[in-house]
């Protein structure tokens, strides 16, 4: 901690420090930019990871809170950023540093109404352009006449803001054209096939040929973060499994881990090993659902059916012993909410033995095919600083060779006792992060094969008090689920609901990357590509 | 073996024994033409039908098993539901070309239809161009979905037809030159006289090493001019939607839907023609005995059970190879089979010269 404190405070002596879990550092906004360079760029820090920014009203204030993370040390910081001034907030944008904060500071304009100074496209990310307020803000006003049900189109705007700083210091806005009149704009969803959800490209194509991608998103928002501030904690949690709902137990986890980070809570070894098996039952079964997802996407359908065939088993695990098949409520704050089902460890251990031939299968009618293989190698190539750049985590950025397992990077739960390999590959196209996908289903099944016959025998949660407050400070957790680096922030006062609660998911950063990697490629390109990436709209969307 | 050729002739002597050449002449041309609508349409029907139960058993489904017994009738309600729905006008589309673009495609699967042999002497029109004429009249189609694509105003299907117009026409030419290597084996161009050249045995047999190459090249060539998978781009569900049908509905709708499964059938009864002896049953020279015995099955059964093998073949490869994205499409077509083909026509030539078949 002392070495980064040093560095910063030698570039900039006006800085802030807090300790807590993290180093904490508060600078002023028109310092920030600089700061941002200099953490990024210097050779001893390499702050390249962008991990998670986040919006937050703090009441007089509104300001930012980024964590940062390098990928060579693994060590972190936060910044904290804020500004008084209300009526029009100005921030410096970061979006040249680090990719990622592209959309996030866009979805920050979005809810909190911080414009920041340089920003490329300073569009609203998830609401309509006409929305009146901002409102994540803790005085925003809900009456439904401000911002009635709307009974029109939302005008199609192919033009965005950009503002920039003239030598003397003031702000000029400035229009930048996104499609020109004469080009030839398809719109790719919200309801499309390939989209995975209600997500929109609008398209710019060149014959077959794209030239532009601009994402929208915000069709299944539900303001979930917002909802979260006027929940106790235990409600909170239930939220999550409508997130990615394809790594439900994932996200739930982390939420708990989070919250019990804050109570100082244990939680009991046989919670910790079940939580730790449904998450990796969670990963084969989302990433079955990939694999059928992506052969339909590329045309073969009965492969398709196969992956869902076998997710099936899965779905049934998880009925017995949670009693659903989807947002399966499952994590409590404390461990678990029911103890697992007599006939567990018993059908895991039958999925164990019948997944791998499953998985030789799969390679025979679909990895194989010559076809298959010309659809996806070369494909949709990113390398591996455009992986960090862009925070492309998960299996998607391990396919570009960035080992960003969290499992590995920063263990939680029971991943410190188990053996498991960090499946990597170099080549970052589409390819790669298919087979990323198909041999972590291996490893995963290895990680369930060295847990299934030692779950300690115990309690299976602790008994939490009937109203949990959480004591004041700042929470960070990070988890792998299905598609990535799943990050929950919590920000308490002390009260029995989160201030402000915010998840940083792996689908939006995702889907950021996707305008850079279909560049110059086909509209088939964009099909395997997105297949690829595997983003879950509720995900981008919370 | 029973010839079709008895009862057309009975019924055309009836006819003008009772009414003049003129008269009976048109009547016949309306029955024939109702026949093979009636049979069009049947076939299409039972398409449909083999084809979800086909794809079900790939899938580990069951497929329609509702409607009517195994679900037989499951088909038939679709047709119904067709038939009665909704025209449904589109704004800004120009709706001559609109509503013109399903009859094109129809009719040209229609006409092509119309001139396969189904069984001895079972055939409406065979005149001494009939192959070259099958090819002709089944190219228009790609008119009509062209003008689908246009006229729908929508940038989806604009793409979808691009797709189609590109495709069809490149593959037109494999087969072209599949068919002219056979023709070339044959050595005519009359649908009847191709399958009498193989009462001695198939041509893809026959004529070995390039009537191999041939039906390989056409196999593929001709599930892409059908628009199926691996070649289903201008369609292409994931990527289009629906590509160029999508703003379709009703009986129009099921227009394209009809000829697409009509030529599946029409792509499968050509190569039985040209490659497995058409409605010729199984013969070996010499072996009379085993020869009789084959001819006991009615021409009909052979036909049709040929097509159905061949059309089998084709839908396996649809359920189970990904799509192939279009610069490969054009690809595999111009640096490969039009190359292969041609050299393949010479290799067809040399052989018919020197008598190297049996």
């Amino acid at each position: 901690m002392g070495k980064i404190q040093e560095k910063i405070a030698s570039f900039l002596p006006e800085a802030v420090f807090e300790e807590g879990q993290y180093l904490t550092v508060t600078v002023a906004p028109r310092k920030w930019h600089g700061l941002a360079r200099f953490l990024h760029d210097d050779p001893e820090l390499q702050f390249d990871y962008l991990a998670s920014l986040i919006g937050v009203d703090w009441g007089e204030t509104l300001g930012v809170v980024y964590y940062l993370n390098s990928t060579k040390y693994n060590h972190w910081v936060i910044i904290k950023t804020e500004t008084s001034d209300r009526e029009n907030p100005l921030l410096y944008s970061v979006s040249d540093v680090w990719e990622s904060a592209n959309l996030n500071e866009r979805e920050v304009y979005d809810f909190y109404g911080i414009r920041f100074i340089n920003h490329p496209d300073m569009r609203r990310l998830f609401l309509r352009e006409d929305w009146v307020g901002y409102p994540f803000r803790k005085d925003y006003d809900a009456n439904p006449d401000i911002n009635p049900i709307p009974v029109s189109n939302e005008e199609a705007n192919d033009k965005t803001v950009v503002l920039e700083e003239t030598e003397e210091g003031t702000i000029v806005e400035k229009e930048k054209i996104l499609f020109e009149k004469d080009e030839y704009v398809v719109n790719i969803g919200p309801q499309h096939p390939a989209t995975h959800g209600v997500l929109r490209f609008k398209t710019s194509l060149n014959g077959e040929n794209i030239k532009k991608i601009d994402v929208h998103c915000g069709y299944v928002h539900r303001g979930i973060e917002k909802l979260w501030e006027s929940m106790t904690y235990p409600q909170t949690l239930h939220m999550t499994d409508r997130l990615d709902y394809l790594s439900a137990h994932n996200n739930r986890h982390a939420l708990c881990l989070c919250i019990e980070k804050g109570l100082q809570l244990e939680v009991p070894e046989r919670a910790v090993y079940i939580r730790t098996m449904m998450d990796e039952l969670m990963r084969i079964s989302s990433h079955l659902l990939f694999f059928a997802t992506m052969c339909m996407d590329l045309g073969g359908l009965t492969a398709f059916f196969y992956g869902f065939r076998d997710r099936e088993k899965i779905l049934d695990i998880f009925e017995e012993t949670c009693g659903a098949r989807m947002t399966m409520n499952y994590n409590v704050i404390g461990g678990v909410m029911a103890d697992i089902h007599p006939d567990f460890q018993r059908k895991v251990k039958e999925f164990i033995a019948y997944m791998p031939d499953k998985l030789k299968e799969y390679h025979q009618i679909f990895t194989g095919n010559v076809i298959a293989q010309q659809r996806m190698k070369g494909v949709g190539i990113l390398s591996y600083e455009d992986a960090i750049n862009f925070d492309v985590t998960g299996p998607s950025g391990r396919g570009s060779g960035w080992a960003c397992d969290v499992r590995k990077r920063t263990p939680y739960a029971a991943y410190d006792k188990v053996q498991f390999k960090e499946v990597l590959r170099t080549e970052g196209d589409t390819f790669a992060r298919y087979m990323v996908r198909m041999d972590e289903i291996k490893e995963s099944l290895y990680i369930l094969e060295q847990l299934v016959d030692n779950i300690p025998a115990g309690d299976y949660a602790v008994k939490t008090k009937p109203v949990i407050k959480v004591p004041e400070g700042r929470y960070f957790q990070q988890v792998e689920a299905a598609r990535g680096a799943f990050g929950v922030y919590l920000e308490s006062r002390g009260d029995k609901f989160p201030y402000r609660l915010k998840v940083t998911s792996p689908g939006l950063t995702l889907v950021g990357a996707v305008d850079h990697l279909t560049r110059g490629a086909k509209i088939a390109d964009l099909i395997a590509i997105g297949a690829s990436l595997d983003y879950v709209v509720p995900d981008i969307d919370r | 073996m029973f010839d079709f050729s008895i009862i057309t002739h009975w019924i055309d002597n009836l006819l003008r024994s009772w009414m003049p050449e003129n008269a009976a002449l048109f009547v016949e041309f309306v029955l024939v033409g109702v026949v093979l609508l009636l049979t069009y349409a049947v076939i299409a029907l039972a398409l449909i039908y083999i084809e979800r139960k086909v794809c079900a058993f790939f899938q580990c489904r069951l497929g329609p098993n509702r409607v009517g017994p195994y679900g037989l009738l499951q088909s038939v309600a679709d047709m119904f539901k067709m038939l009665i729905k909704e025209l449904i006008e589109i704004k800004h589309t120009d709706k001559f070309l609109f509503n013109l673009a399903p009859y094109i495609v129809i009719v040209s699967s229609m006409l092509a239809f119309g001139c396969l042999p189904f069984g001895r002497g079972l055939i409406a029109i065979d005149f001494n161009i009939g192959i070259f004429f099958i090819m002709a009249v089944s190219s228009i189609g790609v008119l009509g979905i062209l003008l689908a694509g246009w006229a729908s105003n929508n940038k989806f299907t604009l793409i979808g037809a691009m797709r189609s117009g590109s495709q069809m026409i490149s593959y037109e030419l494999s087969i072209g030159l599949s068919f002219l290597t056979m023709v070339v084996f044959a050595g005519t161009m009359q649908t009847s006289g191709i399958v009498e050249a193989q009462s001695s045995g198939w041509f893809i047999f026959r004529g070995h090493i390039p009537a191999i190459i041939a039906f390989l090249i056409y196999l593929v060539a001709g599930t892409a001019e059908t628009n199926r998978g691996p070649f289903d781009l201008p369609e292409a569900e994931s990527e289009l939607t629906a590509g160029y049908h999508t703003e379709y509905s009703g009986i129009h709708f099921g227009f394209f839907y009809l000829a697409e499964y009509l030529n599946l059938f029409i792509v499968s009864g050509i190569a039985t023609l040209l490659f497995l002896g058409g409605w010729m049953p199984f013969h070996i020279g010499g072996w009379e005995g085993f020869n009789q015995i084959m001819d006991y099955i009615p021409s009909v059964i052979w036909f049709f059970g040929k097509v159905f093998v061949v059309m089998f073949i084709i839908m396996w490869f649809k359920w189970t190879f990904p799509r192939l994205r279009i610069d490969q499409l054009l690809r595999l077509e111009w640096k490969y089979l039009v190359p292969i083909s041609l050299v393949n026509l010479l290799l067809m030539v040399l052989v018919v010269i020197f008598k190297l078949h049996f």
